[in-house]
């Protein structure tokens, strides 16, 4: 490979956009990643489930808040960073870029389903129904088919090069399109309550529910970053088969 | 620029004038689609005129799914759309004049029908001309969208299917605002707002819409 022989500058972050080095450091990364999300939901599951207080209205049914709404932020936070590293990887043709849009996709996607499911879950006692055809969850929804969409794309074009490109074309389209979405989806119905957390008035929350949420947020972005780096490795692995540092990497 | 632009208008009008079969079986899907609901829901009048914009709606999206097959495909098949691509011209424009012949031959024929349709579903004039302007101001967005779809899926295996769940999840915002146009009509409110709207996002998509459609091409093509 090319890349090997091209020497980068010594300490530019760049450098790991080489497929070899890139695979180096995230072999190396993610049990770090993913111990740190181990560690951080069993701490946030903990202080969510023992140490913060029972609801005045919704008794201990709330307390699956603290899965529900991490999963619901990661899902639209993972679109809109796909889509941007989607979005670079068109306009500069970087390889590594489209890989890491596309490792993004299936974690995105389950963030999505995480929010629907314990959001129907949440919704059985405290609506009375596992599904209310309301704004959030009606978007939240689409965004799944966004994500679904994305990777079907993905996998109908053969070519990897071209699959890239077109499925960044799409994520591209997706992202100017999700805050019309949003919007037009809560006009069309606003049942769900107020965000729980918002940044311009003081939180309603206990302080105790507030860090258990935050804990939990995190352990979810160290995961999502763990399981996009293991299978961006494993996408690179496979696209780089042919190459040689691909093949000392399979067999060690 | 722009009589490359008409170029490809007139030839893609003339071409769906030659096949005006192609043509006539989505404006048939539309129908047919459309009498399937009473016939499943029931006959009671009240119910049907409460459900029409929404089925109205819905058939009109189906429609502009099912006719984005013949968008790019055909000029696909033979060369011709390698030849646009190298003709020179800036790819964004010729293809917006390949949509405004898809709009003219899909959109507005079904924005005609909708006013049969607002009296078989016995809507008062008010709901049914708002129907109608809203199919008037929001199709033209499903032809443009729907582009994108049929580009990114240019001859790939399954594209029908494909193209549709690629396309529909985008269409939510024309859905919403038309049915709400119509709804705000028969509940007797303004329906200006969203007419407003529908012709904001029409707007939009053609001013976005026809880059994403020439990179898409571009990648498909090549």
């Amino acid at each position: 490979m090319q890349t090997e022989t091209i020497r980068p500058l010594r300490f530019g972050f760049h450098r790991f956009s080489a497929p070899p080095e890139f695979y180096r450091l995230a072999g190396r990364l993610i049990p770090w990643f993913g111990l740190l999300a181990a560690v951080s939901a069993g701490l946030g599951l903990y202080l969510g489930f023992f140490v913060a207080p029972t609801d005045f209205q919704q008794g201990e049914v709330y307390r699956i808040i603290f899965i529900h709404v991490p999963a619901a932020w990661m899902a639209m936070f993972i679109y809109a960073v796909m889509a941007f590293w989607a979005g670079f990887g068109l306009a500069f043709n970087t390889r590594m870029s489209s890989i890491w849009a596309c490792a993004m996709a299936p974690t995105g996607a389950l963030m999505a389903f995480l929010a629907l499911w314990t959001g129907a879950l949440w919704g059985r006692p405290a609506w009375g129904a596992y599904w209310a055809w309301d704004a959030r969850m009606t978007s939240t929804l689409i965004l799944l088919f966004l994500y679904i969409g994305f990777m079907a794309l993905h996998s109908a074009i053969d070519d990897p090069r071209r699959a890239d490109r077109a499925a960044g074309v799409l994520a591209l389209v997706g992202v100017v399109n999700l805050p019309i979405i949003y919007f037009s989806v809560q006009w069309w119905n606003s049942l769900h309550q107020g965000a729980s957390i918002s940044l311009t008035r003081a939180p309603t929350m206990a302080a105790t529910m507030l860090e258990a949420m935050f804990v939990m947020m995190f352990a979810f972005w160290m995961y999502s970053i763990a399981a996009s780096l293991a299978r961006a490795r494993a996408i690179l692995l496979e696209r780089e088969k042919r190459s040689s540092w691909a093949q000392q990497m399979a067999q060690e | 620029m722009i009589r490359a632009l008409l170029a490809v208008l007139r030839r893609d009008l003339l071409l769906a004038m030659r096949q005006r079969g192609d043509v006539a079986n989505v404006l048939l899907f539309f129908v047919i689609v459309i009498t399937m609901f009473p016939l499943g829901v029931g006959p009671d009048k009240d119910t049907l005129r409460l459900i029409a914009p929404g089925i109205v709606w819905v058939a009109a999206l189906l429609a502009a799914i099912l006719s984005l097959g013949r968008l790019f495909a055909l000029d696909y098949a033979d060369g011709t759309l390698e030849q646009i691509l190298l003709s020179g011209q800036p790819l964004s424009l010729t293809v917006l004049g390949k949509i405004a012949a898809h709009w003219l031959m899909t959109g507005a024929p079904i924005t005609a029908l909708s006013i049969m349709l607002a009296m078989v579903f016995d809507m008062a004039v008010g709901p049914g001309a708002t129907l109608v302007a809203s199919l008037l101001l929001g199709t033209p967005s499903l032809s443009l969208i729907g582009a994108v779809g049929a580009a990114l899926t240019l001859g790939l295996r399954g594209a029908g299917v494909l193209v549709t769940l690629l396309v529909l999840p985008l269409y939510v915002p024309v859905l919403i605002c038309g049915a709400l146009a119509v709804n705000a009509s028969v509940g007797g409110l303004s329906p200006v707002p969203w007419l407003m709207i529908l012709g904001a996002l029409s707007l939009g998509a053609t001013a976005l819409a026809p880059w994403a459609i020439a990179a898409a091409l571009r990648v498909s093509v090549e």
